[in-house]
């Protein structure tokens, strides 16, 4: 069991959007995080490494700064191993590449956006993962 | 100054994913397990976000360009094919699977935990060995069409 957060939900999902918002503002770019880690690795241009890196050390920053406000670091229980890990991040990689983006790239900035293809990826992913949590959980008796 | 802010952007995003539960896979797998213990937590995540995002949007896109940038880098596909569908079936079943995506495991690196790390190493494959086998294909098509 996890606990309904509804305050803290909805003020991180806000914190994202905010996010969201200033990367388009200052940089003109899209707030996807396949697209962001991908361009880091593979970048296009000579200069188009740096802001990628700055933002995922932004991201990586996170925990510690919530731990210094709150002073704990952020819940994260993983209830599953490390087989599924690894299938899952392959999958996961695959499939983000293929289509273009993730929940952040099409299921918010693709989205907001009103774009057909990010509005039809976000429901294929979401409808797959409840598929998927379903058959794992009730069918095949997974945690 | 582009560093800088890019580092404060990153940070935002990050204690947003943090404060919400997606940086949490437990918390993420039960908002996909309607039928056992679910947690609607997210519905609120992905509400938030997108009511900001779609506002602030449409008061960006009021400008002529970004104010660090000399133009808006708005992704240019517009085909819904199988590789857009079959690609975020795929991610969808591994995001079910490990409970982790790009954007919830990304922030989570900071809490310095392996499991996380295991996540990010086999999302790298994922990425590089579709990335290099798209772009082999993309460069053979555009030799035959030189041809």
């Amino acid at each position: 069991m996890t606990a309904f957060t509804p305050v803290a939900s909805l003020v991180g999902g806000v914190l994202i959007g905010v996010a969201s918002v200033l990367l388009m503002l200052f940089h003109g770019r899209i707030m996807g995080a396949t697209g962001i880690l991908t361009g880091a690795f593979l970048p296009t241009s000579a200069g188009d490494r740096g802001w990628r890196i700055a933002i995922l050390a932004g991201m990586a920053s996170a925990p510690v700064a919530c731990k210094l406000v709150t002073g704990g670091m952020p819940a994260l229980d993983v209830p599953i191993g490390s087989a599924a890990l690894i299938v899952g991040g392959v999958l996961v990689g695959v499939g983000v590449t293929l289509s273009g983006g993730c929940t952040s790239g099409h299921g918010v900035c693709g989205m907001a956006r009103l774009s057909p293809r990010s509005i039809v990826a976000t429901l294929v992913f979401m409808a797959a993962s409840f598929a998927t949590v379903f058959v794992a959980r009730h069918l095949l008796g997974a945690a | 100054m582009k560093l800088a802010l890019g580092y404060l952007i990153g940070l935002v995003f990050g204690v947003g994913i943090a404060l919400s539960g997606m940086i949490n896979p437990a918390k993420v797998l039960n908002f996909f397990d309607l039928a056992g213990t679910w947690d609607p937590s997210l519905i609120l995540v992905m509400g938030g976000a997108l009511a900001v995002t779609a506002i602030g949007y449409r008061l960006v896109f009021g400008r002529d360009r970004p104010l660090i940038d000399d133009h808006f880098h708005l992704p240019k596909a517009s085909a819904i094919d199988a590789r857009l569908v079959g690609g975020s079936a795929l991610f969808g079943i591994g995001w079910g699977t490990a409970g982790f995506c790009p954007g919830g495991a990304l922030p989570a690196i900071g809490t310095g935990r392996p499991e996380v790390f295991i996540f990010i190493a086999a999302l790298l494959v994922g990425i590089l060995a579709t990335r290099a086998v798209v772009d082999r294909r993309t460069a053979t098509a555009a030799a035959a069409r030189r041809t």
